[in-house]
C-alpha cells in the first residue's frame, strides 16, 4: 500500500517520437505553470527570504480552493510571489506588502482574518467557551465531590480488573 | 433538560439555522472586488499584433488614452472556454456602441500571444487586446478568475466588476447607465498625467 | 426499464418508510406488536429496494446508458470499467443514492440485532426514528435528486467522472468508508430518542448503541485518514489537511463522538451525564447532517462541493425540524434525566473524562465557527473574509496538545479515586519518557517550542498506554512463566473495550507524532531542470532523466523519470506525472517514497519540449520526516475499534466485569408505556426488573453486533 519508489509506473511506454510530438501539441494548449514564470530572479537576503514566505503562507491564492499562495503551483500564485519578493527587496515592509494585496482583493486574500471589530469573535468566542467550560467542570467537580459524602473506602488502585 | 434550557438551546440554533438560509443561493466563486468606486488602475501594456486592427508589435496602449470615454476591460484567454461563449456578445456591443463613445479593451492573461493570435484569426477582432505577461495588471485588478470584465466610467472610476461570461443584455443595460451619467468637466478627470 | 425501476425503487421505498414510521409508533403506543413487525418488515424490505435502485444505476453506467440524468452527467465510454462503477458516488445524486443505501442497511441490521434483545417501546422508537430519516433521503431521492431522469434526447457520450476522482485507488475507499461511519451516526443517534420517547433512560440504549458507535466512528476515522493519504498522493502540495469546509464536516461529528466514546463510560459507571450523553449523541447526528448539508448546497466553496441548487433548502429544513423535536423530547423528559451526581475525588480518571469532553467540545466549536464565520460576516458586515489553514492551526494547536497530555494521564489515573503514591509509582516511566525527548530534541537542535511540547506529551502518553499493557503482561509473565506475547495477548483478550481504546490511544499518538514532524521539517525546493541535470537536496541526489507522454483512454499522461539515489546507495526511478482530462485542467500525480524516517515527494509542475531543444521539467521537491507514521497511525486505530468491538466470547467474565455503577447510580423512574403499562404499574416495575436481568450477562457475552 505504500509505494516504496515510482517502481510500479516503469510499465509505462517509452515514449516513442510521435508521441512527443503529441507532447509538443499539447504545449501549445497551456502547460500548467509558465516554465519561465518559476525562477524567482530577485535575491533577498535570509530575514526577507523568511519574511517572504510568512507573507506567502498568509495570502489566499484566489484561483484556488483555499490554498496560500506558498503551497499553490498555480501561476497567478507564482506571480504574487515574485511581486512579494520584489517588494521587500524594494524596501517595503511585510505590513506594506499584505496591504498591498488587500487594497486589491479586499480582506478575502487573507488566510487568517484581521483581528478587528466583527472579526475578534472567531478569535475570542472559542477561549471564551473553553474558559466557560472549564469553570462549570471546576464548580461541578467540587459539587460532586462535596456531596460523595460517605463514599470514603479507597478504591482499588490498580485498574486492571475495573 | 428544562423547557427553558431547551428554548434556550433554540435561540442559539434558530440564528445559525437563519444564517445558513440566508447564505443560501450564494455563489462562493463570486468575490466582490475593493475597486468599485475607486479609480481604474493605470497601466501601459503591449498591444496584440493584429492586422485587422492595424496594430504593430511593439505599439502600447495606456489606459489613460481612453479617459473621457466609457471602458469596457475584458480579461480572458485562449484556453478559457466561458470567453469563448462571450466573445460574440463583446464583438457586437463593441461595434454598435463605438460611436456612443464605449471603448473595448481586452486583457490577455496567462496565456500565449501566438494561441490569442489564433483564436482571435478563428473568432474575430473587432477591438484590440494587450498582452499581460507577469499578469501585474491582473493582480492589480484583483482579477481571481476568467472571464472578469471591469466597466470604467467616463471618469476613470471603475463602475463595476462582472464575473463569468456576459450578455448582450447585461451590457447594455450597464453601458446605457453609464453614458446616461453627465459627461465629467475636464478638471474631475482622473488619470495619467 | 432500468430508469423506471430504480426510481420505482425509491418510491415505494418512500412510502413504506413513511408506513413503518407510522406504524411503528401506532403499534406501540396501542399495544399492536404486529404493527411493529410490520414496521420491521419494512426496514428489511428497503434494504431490498435500496439495494435493487443501487444494481440499477451500476448497471446503467456500466451499460453506458446515457437516457439516464446520472450516466449522463458521469458516465464516458472512455472510463475504464472500474472507476465506471466508483463513479456511483462521484457525484450529488448518485452520492445520496448510496447514502440511502447504507442507511437502509444499517437501519434492517440495527432492527434485526435489537428486536428481541430489547423488549418495550425503545426499539420501535428508534425503528420509527431511522425510518424517517430514511424518508427524508428517498424524498431526495425523488425530487431535487433524482439520478433516475430522462434524457431526451439521448446523448451518444457523457464527461466522465470528475477527473480527482479518477487518479487514485484511494478514491474507492474514501467515499464508501466516509458513508459507513457518516450515516453510522443515525444509529445512536435513533436509539437516544427512541430511548427518550419510551422513557427508557437507563444504560439500554447505550449497551444497544455504543459498539454502532464505534462502527461508525471507526470507519470515520478511517475514513478521515484515507482523505488525507488520498490528498497527499494526489493534490501535489506534499499536504494533507487543509482545513477546507469538507474535511471539517467530517471531523466535527468525528470529534463529538470521540467525546461520547468517553463520556459514556462515566454514566456507566456514576450514572451521570445523561443529558449530556443524549445532547452528544444528537449533536453529532446533526453534525453529519449538517456536513452533508454544507458539501451540497454549495454556499461554501470547497474542494468537494458538489452542486448547487434547492437541495440546500431540504437539508436546512431536515435540520430545523431535527433539532426542535429533539430539543423538545429532551425536556420533556427533563424531570427523568435529572441524577445527583457524585464522585469521589478531583484526581480520578471521571474527572480526565469531563476535562476530555470539554476539549473535545470547544475544538468541534471552534471549527464550526471557523468554518461558518465568513457566512456570518458576509451576513451582517457585508465583507467577505476567508478562514483558512493558519487560523485553524493557530487555534486548535493548544487544544490538540492538551488532548495529547490528558491521553497518557487518563489511562493511568484509575476510577473513583487516586492512591497518591500509587500515582507517584505509575507515572515514573511517563514522565521519564517526557523529560528524555524534550531534552533530546533540545540537544538535537530543535528550537520551536510547540513541537517540542508535542513531542514530549506524546512520549509521555506512548509510555503511559504501552506501560498499560506491558505492566499486566510482566506480570502474568512472572505468575506463569508465559511468552511475554502470549502475555500480551492474554492481557487484551481479557478487556478487550479497554484496550481496544489504549490501542486507538497509541495510533493517534503517532499519528500526532507524524504531524508534528512532518509539518515542522519539510523542505521544499522548487528547481527546473535540464534533461540529465541533478539536483543535489538534503542527501538525495535527483537527476532528471526522461520526459515522456502516454495516451489512454480517458486521458492524456505526461510524465518524467527522476533516478534518485542517496550517497552510495543504488537508485531507483520516480515518476511524477501529469494527467490531462480531456479540457479540464491537468490533474498532477506526484511520486511519493515512502520510508519509516522521512518521505521524499516530487510533483511535475512544467515541463518543456520544443522540437530539437533539450526537455527541461520544472519540479517541487520535499522532504518530509515521519510522515508515513500517519498512516500507520490512522491503521491502528482502526485496529483499536476493531479490537474494541470484538465480542466477548466469555460471558461470566464479561458479567464479573460489568463495572459496578449499575447498581450505584440512583434508580431511575421509568415511565411505562406501551404493554408494560397495560400490566399495571407494579407489574410493569417486575417486568423491567427482569429486564435488567435478562440484559445483563447476554447483552455482555453475545454483543449486539456479530
Amino acid at each position: 500500500m505504500i509505494r516504496a519508489s515510482g517502481r510500479w509506473l516503469r510499465r509505462s511506454p517509452r515514449s516513442a517520437p510521435g508521441a512527443l510530438a503529441i507532447l509538443a501539441a499539447l504545449l501549445m494548449i497551456a502547460s500548467p505553470v509558465n516554465a519561465q514564470a518559476q525562477a524567482p530572479e530577485v535575491v533577498l537576503d535570509s530575514v526577507q527570504e523568511e519574511q517572504a514566505r510568512a507573507l506567502a503562507s498568509e495570502l489566499r491564492c484566489p484561483v484556488c480552493q483555499g490554498m496560500s499562495i506558498e503551497d499553490s503551483p498555480t501561476e497567478l500564485a507564482v506571480q504574487m510571489k515574485n511581486i512579494i519578493r520584489e517588494q521587500l527587496a524594494a524596501g517595503r515592509s511585510p505590513d506594506e506588502v499584505r496591504q498591498y494585496f488587500v487594497d486589491r482583493y479586499g480582506q478575502w486574500v487573507l488566510l487568517k482574518p484581521e483581528a478587528s471589530g466583527f472579526n475578534l469573535i472567531v478569535y475570542v468566542l472559542p477561549w471564551a467557551v473553553l474558559l466557560g467550560g472549564g469553570a462549570v467542570i471546576v464548580v461541578g467537580v467540587r459539587r460532586w465531590t462535596r456531596s460523595a459524602g460517605g463514599d470514603d473506602q479507597p478504591a482499588a488502585s490498580t485498574p486492571s480488573g475495573q | 433538560m428544562k423547557w427553558s434550557r431547551a428554548a434556550l438551546a433554540m435561540v442559539i440554533a434558530v440564528p445559525v439555522i437563519a444564517l445558513l438560509v440566508r447564505s443560501m443561493g450564494n455563489d462562493p466563486r463570486i468575490i466582490r472586488s475593493t475597486l468599485v468606486g475607486r479609480d481604474a488602475p493605470p497601466f501601459e501594456l503591449a498591444v496584440l499584433e493584429s492586422e485587422v486592427l492595424q496594430m504593430q508589435e511593439g505599439d502600447t496602449i495606456r489606459l489613460s488614452d481612453y479617459l473621457g470615454e466609457v471602458v469596457v476591460l475584458n480579461f480572458w484567454a485562449s484556453w478559457c472556454g466561458p470567453c469563448r461563449i462571450e466573445h460574440p456578445a463583446l464583438t457586437a456591443v463593441a461595434d454598435a456602441y463605438r460611436a456612443r463613445g464605449v471603448r473595448f479593451l481586452g486583457v490577455l492573461y496567462q496565456d500565449q500571444p501566438e494561441s490569442a493570435r489564433r483564436w482571435l484569426d478563428q473568432l474575430g477582432e473587432v477591438y484590440p487586446t494587450v498582452l499581460d505577461p507577469a499578469s501585474r495588471v491582473a493582480i492589480e485588478y484583483g482579477v481571481a478568475g476568467i472571464p472578469e470584465t471591469y466597466f470604467i466610467a467616463r471618469d476613470g472610476r471603475v463602475a463595476h466588476k462582472y464575473f463569468g461570461p456576459l450578455s448582450v443584455d447585461t451590457l447594455v443595460t450597464h453601458l446605457d447607465a453609464l453614458l446616461a451619467e453627465p459627461a465629467p468637466a475636464a478638471e474631475s478627470m482622473v488619470g495619467n498625467p | 426499464m432500468t430508469r423506471e425501476l430504480g426510481y420505482a425503487a425509491i418510491a415505494v421505498a418512500f412510502t413504506l418508510a413513511l408506513y413503518g414510521l407510522v406504524a411503528a409508533v401506532a403499534g406501540v403506543r396501542r399495544g399492536r406488536g404486529d404493527l411493529v413487525r410490520s414496521a420491521e418488515l419494512a426496514t428489511y424490505f428497503n434494504f431490498g429496494l435500496l439495494t435493487v435502485a443501487n444494481l440499477a444505476m451500476i448497471h446503467a453506467l456500466v451499460a453506458r446508458d446515457f437516457s439516464i440524468s446520472y450516466v449522463a452527467q458521469v458516465g464516458s465510454h472512455a472510463t475504464p470499467l472500474l472507476i465506471t462503477v466508483i463513479s456511483l458516488w462521484s457525484a450529488l445524486e448518485g452520492s445520496i443514492l448510496f447514502w440511502g443505501w447504507v442507511l437502509a442497511g444499517y437501519t434492517a441490521l440495527a432492527v434485526y440485532l435489537n428486536r428481541v434483545r430489547i423488549s418495550g417501546s425503545l426499539v420501535p422508537y428508534a425503528t420509527a426514528v431511522m425510518l424517517g430519516v430514511g424518508a427524508f433521503f428517498y424524498l431526495l431521492l425523488l425530487l431535487p435528486a433524482n439520478p433516475f431522469q430522462l434524457v431526451w434526447p439521448t446523448p451518444a457520450d457523457g464527461p466522465g467522472p470528475n477527473p480527482l476522482l479518477q487518479n487514485h485507488w484511494l478514491m474507492a475507499v474514501h467515499p464508501p468508508l466516509l458513508y459507513l461511519g457518516y450515516v453510522g451516526m443515525t444509529v445512536p443517534f435513533a436509539f437516544a430518542i427512541g430511548a427518550l420517547l419510551s422513557g427508557r433512560l437507563d444504560e439500554t440504549w447505550i449497551r444497544a448503541t455504543r459498539r454502532w458507535t464505534v462502527v461508525a466512528w471507526g470507519f470515520l476515522s478511517l475514513a478521515i485518514m484515507a482523505g488525507m493519504w488520498w490528498s497527499y498522493e494526489v493534490l501535489g502540495w506534499g499536504g494533507y489537511w487543509a482545513w477546507d469546509p469538507v474535511e471539517n464536516a467530517s471531523f466535527m461529528p468525528w470529534l463529538t463522538a470521540t467525546a461520547f466514546l468517553h463520556s459514556i463510560m462515566v454514566q456507566e459507571r456514576r450514572g451521570m451525564l445523561k443529558v449530556w450523553n443524549l445532547s452528544l449523541v444528537i449533536a453529532t447526528f446533526l453534525l453529519t447532517i449538517l456536513g452533508t448539508f454544507l458539501t451540497r448546497s454549495g454556499i461554501i466553496s470547497s474542494v468537494h462541493a458538489f452542486t448547487q441548487g434547492t437541495i440546500g433548502y431540504y437539508f436546512l429544513g431536515f435540520i430545523a425540524v431535527v433539532l426542535a423535536f429533539s430539543l423538545a423530547v429532551l425536556a420533556g423528559r427533563s424531570a427523568e434525566l435529572r441524577a445527583a451526581g457524585h464522585l469521589d475525588a478531583a484526581a480520578s480518571r471521571e474527572t480526565v473524562f469531563l476535562v476530555n469532553n470539554l476539549l473535545l467540545t470547544a475544538f468541534t466549536f471552534t471549527v464550526l465557527l471557523g468554518t461558518l464565520f465568513p457566512l456570518l460576516a458576509d451576513a451582517v458586515q457585508g465583507v467577505q473574509v476567508s478562514v483558512g489553514a493558519p487560523f485553524f492551526n493557530r487555534m486548535t494547536v493548544p487544544i490538540m496538545m492538551a488532548l495529547i497530555f490528558l491521553m497518557g494521564v487518563g489511562p493511568v489515573l484509575p476510577w473513583r479515586r487516586a492512591d497518591p503514591d500509587e500515582l507517584k509509582r505509575r507515572f515514573i516511566v511517563p514522565a521519564a519518557a517526557f523529560m528524555a525527548v524534550v531534552a533530546g530534541s533540545l540537544i538535537f537542535g530543535l528550537r520551536q517550542p510547540y513541537t517540542i511540547v508535542a513531542f514530549g506529551f506524546a512520549a509521555f502518553a506512548l509510555a503511559a498506554n504501552i506501560g498499560e499493557f506491558v505492566a499486566p503482561a510482566l506480570k502474568r509473565v512472572r505468575a506463569h512463566g508465559e511468552f511475554i506475547l502470549l502475555a500480551l495477548l492474554r492481557v487484551v483478550n481479557a478487556n478487550r473495550r479497554r484496550y481496544g481504546g489504549y490501542v486507538a490511544h497509541i495510533g493517534v499518538l503517532l499519528m500526532a507524532a507524524g504531524i508534528a514532524a512532518s509539518s515542522t521539517f519539510k523542505i521544499e525546493r522548487n528547481v527546473t531542470l535540464r534533461q540529465g541535470e541533478v539536483l543535489e537536496f538534503k542527501g538525495y541526489r535527483l537527476r532528471f532523466d526522461e520526459l515522456w507522454g502516454r495516451e489512454e483512454p480517458q486521458r492524456f499522461v505526461i510524465g518524467a523519470d527522476i533516478a534518485i539515489s542517496r550517497e552510495g546507495g543504488s537508485e531507483s526511478i520516480l515518476q511524477p506525472r501529469l494527467n490531462l482530462y480531456g479540457a479540464n485542467q491537468p490533474i498532477t500525480t506526484p511520486a511519493v517514497r515512502s520510508r519509516p524516517h522521512e518521505d521524499v515527494y516530487v510533483t511535475l509542475m512544467a515541463w518543456s519540449a520544443e522540437e530539437g531543444a533539450t526537455p527541461t521539467v520544472t519540479i517541487r521537491a520535499i522532504v518530509e520526516p515521519l510522515l508515513v507514521w500517519i498512516w500507520i497511525g490512522g491503521l491502528i486505530v482502526g485496529l483499536g475499534a476493531l479490537i474494541s468491538l470484538w465480542p466477548d466470547r466469555r460471558r461470566r467474565r464479561g458479567a464479573a466485569q460489568r463495572p459496578a455503577g449499575i447498581a450505584d447510580a440512583e434508580p431511575v423512574p421509568v415511565v411505562v408505556t406501551g404493554e408494560l403499562a397495560a400490566a399495571g404499574a407494579s407489574a410493569g416495575q417486575v417486568a423491567v426488573a427482569r429486564e435488567r436481568t435478562r440484559l445483563g450477562p447476554e447483552s455482555a457475552g453475545k454483543g449486539i453486533l456479530p
